[in-house]
């Protein structure tokens, strides 16, 4: 498996999921400075993700949106706040109207990510996702929703099938 | 977002009745026994009626139930309120896991950008340790195919 460890924090309303990746810190780390590497994960296989703006520094921004089913588009962004090559990403994560601008009427969560070296070739991963509030969390787990439903779930079984244990 | 409104103004009632901490800590004595609203009032540095209004939040999202045993009101923790805030976290973590297992299968890939000068400028000057660039190198091969490959994925 490579997810090792989740911790759900309901008070904090905060989640932290570990995992751990045959591949060093420098490697893992491009999965989120690349573009095009970030869209084909960020997003379930029913809503993929389109980057738009990627500028992955602090104060910098990252700019998306993803397609549903019906062609719909719903765009998000990242405010960068901490980048420490290839160890510690911090951003806000957003949403934003039908033209990409970022609605601050609607929750922002506070992302962590930290990557740290495990032994020679392997990195553990881990991401704590924040809420600042109940409606934030009421965005996320709508998002979540999106995932559990779609057919996403066969796609990520038969990955897990085919996984080495 | 596809979402029914009935079960995420459920979450967003919930969220919000544990986002303060006298009323989480409040869940959390009465899971553990009955106590009257008096009770509870003596624990905490308010009044009675704050007290009281804060078991009516809690009690508007299902985190307590509230009876009358003569002239006390007697507050008891749901538990099965709880596990829902437990399965909504659980719902986030499913987000994520599909998140990693994606990032997985990418990373069992050979890395588009392993022999291409350009990232390292895109990851930042500051770029540490030496002790990623052996690797970078060990298992590197042309750029081009892969990144083709990457682009007919994303059409």
């Amino acid at each position: 498996m490579t997810v090792i460890d989740v911790k759900k924090d309901p008070e904090a309303l905060s989640l932290a999921i570990s995992s751990r990746f045959e591949a060093p810190p420098q490697r893992v780390w491009r999965i989120w400075a690349d573009p095009r590497q970030l869209e084909r994960w960020w997003g379930p296989p029913t809503y993929p993700a389109t980057v738009v703006d990627h500028d992955l520094a602090p104060g910098g921004s990252v700019t998306y949106f993803m397609t549903g089913p019906e062609g719909d588009k719903h765009y998000g962004w990242w405010r960068v706040r901490t980048v420490d090559v290839p160890h510690r990403l911090e951003f806000e994560d957003g949403f934003a109207d039908d033209s990409g601008r970022p609605n601050l009427d609607l929750p922002t969560t506070i992302v962590r990510v930290q990557l740290t070296a495990d032994g020679e070739s392997a990195t553990v991963m881990t991401i704590e996702s924040t809420f600042p509030s109940s409606e934030a969390m009421e965005q996320m787990v709508s998002m979540g929703m999106v995932e559990g439903m779609s057919e996403a779930l066969g796609q990520i079984e038969a990955l897990l099938a085919g996984a080495p244990a | 977002m596809v979402v029914d409104q009935g079960p995420v103004e459920h979450a967003d009632r919930l969220f919000h009745a544990l986002a303060d901490a006298t009323r989480r800590e409040i869940v959390a004595l009465t899971l553990t026994g009955e106590h009257s609203v008096s009770e509870l009032a003596r624990r905490f540095p308010m009044s009675f009626a704050a007290v009281q209004k804060h078991v009516a939040v809690l009690e508007g999202a299902g985190l307590v139930t509230k009876r009358r045993q003569g002239r006390e009101q007697r507050v008891r923790g749901n538990a099965d309120a709880l596990r829902e805030v437990h399965r909504l976290l659980d719902e986030l973590a499913a987000l994520w896991r599909g998140r990693i297992d994606r990032m997985a299968a990418i990373l069992a890939e050979p890395d588009p950008f392993d022999s291409d000068p350009s990232d390292s400028d895109m990851a930042g000057s500051d770029r540490a340790g030496s002790d990623t660039a052996s690797s970078d190198t060990a298992d590197g091969r042309p750029a081009d195919n892969e990144r083709a490959d990457g682009e007919e994925r994303r059409a």
